[in-house]
């Protein structure tokens, strides 16, 4: 194949992301998760970057959790999504971006069915009218945070103070990167790379001096499906996709995960600890796990933020062995102080998996 | 072990690296056809015995092809021979069976 046809092919893969003024709307679950990554995201793109990022208290959930979950029909998703449509209008603003996957995906959803159904959009108008008395514009641009930083990653990169390189080697760090569900399996065009090759998280991976490895079971779903670990008694299936992914990705030694996804940093995490307390395996190297990354902590670690301050301690698979290797400082006598130095109280720890 | 009310389920992946084929390569020297099946499953879809025990040449070959041993299926074969009458690749599926079998014989 000629090198220019290649690169037709691929701009086809390529998605436009403004580059400023964004409306940014936070996840439900993501703060319980990993408590530290959207203040970070904003600290990095607002305050290091200079960039114009909005968000306003008066946000909330945006429906997607309850609708994949079967617990709300989804013209009640598309009110309040209207809702939050019409906070963007009143905040001045046309691009969206959202911290959590299935809100992008909960997002492109909806305005592709009021494409397709007009009379549908009308009728959520005169329910957001009728319950709040607001009006709503569309968004111009909807993009996920992760497109954000993936925008910025070379900017993140000429301000890096450590590259996800081993120092002792001088290897590139090894690293799995894992795309939540919603970002393109629902609409392969609103991510970039589209749902056969992702490259948003490869290319923040390359930009900080990591290499990215391929393994089978690569675009495996991490096993969240809501329902499937929602209900106690299909949280087996859940688990089972994560070890699949373990077990596929297990030779390849990885060094770290990175993820873009609320739940899948979760699960990679979590089940890393139920699969060594019922298995007895565990998949990093010397009884520890593979640590899992948000890509916010990622560029949080990259640009030199202290690991604790970017809630690396709730974290059940232990990242000290890769901040070793990353060359990061860190005290360990400081992993359970809390805001204000407020003693959080240690974990207990696990039997199977090594943590510190 | 802890006992978290759940477990694994078992996995589907098949690893080619580590499946026995040895029945699979067997068959394919006493029928070479073997390997014009698309698996396009018109000789599962027209078996008669499919609804009564459970027979699907489909499943028989690809499980075959991976690893896994289909005796329990081949043995619900009425040797009717009407697979061989509707199969687009002109496979003896018949004659494929009852190769099968002698295998199974000698084993």
């Amino acid at each position: 194949m000629i090198y220019q046809g290649k690169q037709k092919i691929w701009s086809d893969y390529q998605k436009e992301i403004p580059d400023d003024h964004w409306f940014y709307v936070r996840s439900c679950i993501r703060q319980n998760f990993f408590p530290a990554s959207e203040a970070y995201f904003v600290k990095v793109v607002r305050d290091l970057l200079g960039r114009d990022l909005y968000e306003t208290p008066h946000h909330t959930t945006c429906g997607g959790i309850a609708y994949h979950s079967d617990t709300i029909p989804q013209e009640t998703a598309m009110t309040i999504v209207a809702r939050q449509f019409s906070l963007m209008k009143e905040a001045g603003y046309k691009n969206l971006v959202t911290s959590c996957i299935t809100s992008f995906g909960n997002y492109c959803e909806i305005l592709e069915t009021w494409r397709e159904f007009p009379e549908l959009e009308a009728r959520i108008r005169e329910h957001l009218w009728k319950a709040c008395r607001r009006e709503f514009d569309k968004p111009e641009y909807v993009c996920h945070a992760s497109d954000v930083i993936y925008k910025l990653r070379n900017e993140i990169a000429a301000r890096a103070k450590f590259r996800l390189v081993n120092k002792e080697t001088g290897e590139p760090l090894r690293v799995v990167e894992h795309i939540g569900c919603h970002y393109n399996k629902m609409f392969p065009s609103k991510g970039v790379g589209g749902a056969e090759y992702p490259y948003v998280l490869c290319g923040m991976v390359e930009s900080w001096g990591g290499q990215v490895i391929d393994y089978p079971e690569r675009r495996h779903c991490c096993g969240f499906g809501f329902r499937q670990y929602l209900v106690k008694a299909n949280r087996g299936y859940s688990m089972s996709n994560s070890h699949k992914k373990f077990e596929s990705m297990e030779p390849f030694r990885p060094d770290m995960i990175i993820t873009n996804c609320p739940g899948c940093p979760y699960f990679l995490d979590r089940w890393q600890y139920v699969v060594a307390e019922t298995q007895g395996k565990t998949y990093g190297q010397g009884g520890f796990g593979i640590p899992v990354f948000t890509y916010e902590e990622v560029a949080g670690l990259v640009l030199g933020y202290d690991p604790w301050d970017l809630g690396l301690q709730v974290h059940q698979v232990a990242p000290e062995p890769l901040l070793d290797k990353m060359g990061v400082p860190f005290n360990p006598e400081t992993k359970y102080l809390g805001l204000n130095k407020k003693d959080i109280l240690r974990p207990s720890l696990p039997s199977g998996l090594k943590c510190f | 072990m802890t006992d978290f009310g759940y477990t694994l389920s078992r996995s589907s992946t098949v690893n080619l690296d580590e499946a026995d084929r040895s029945l699979w390569l067997r068959l394919e020297k006493l029928e070479p056809d073997l390997r014009l099946c698309m698996a396009c499953g018109s000789c599962s879809a027209s078996c008669t015995a499919a609804e009564l025990g459970g027979m699907s040449l489909r499943k028989v070959i690809l499980d075959l092809d991976r690893g896994r041993d289909p005796a329990p299926i081949v043995s619900a074969c009425m040797l009717c021979g009407k697979c061989s009458m509707v199969c687009p690749r002109g496979i003896n599926t018949r004659h494929l069976i009852l190769s099968l079998c002698r295998i199974y014989e000698k084993k």
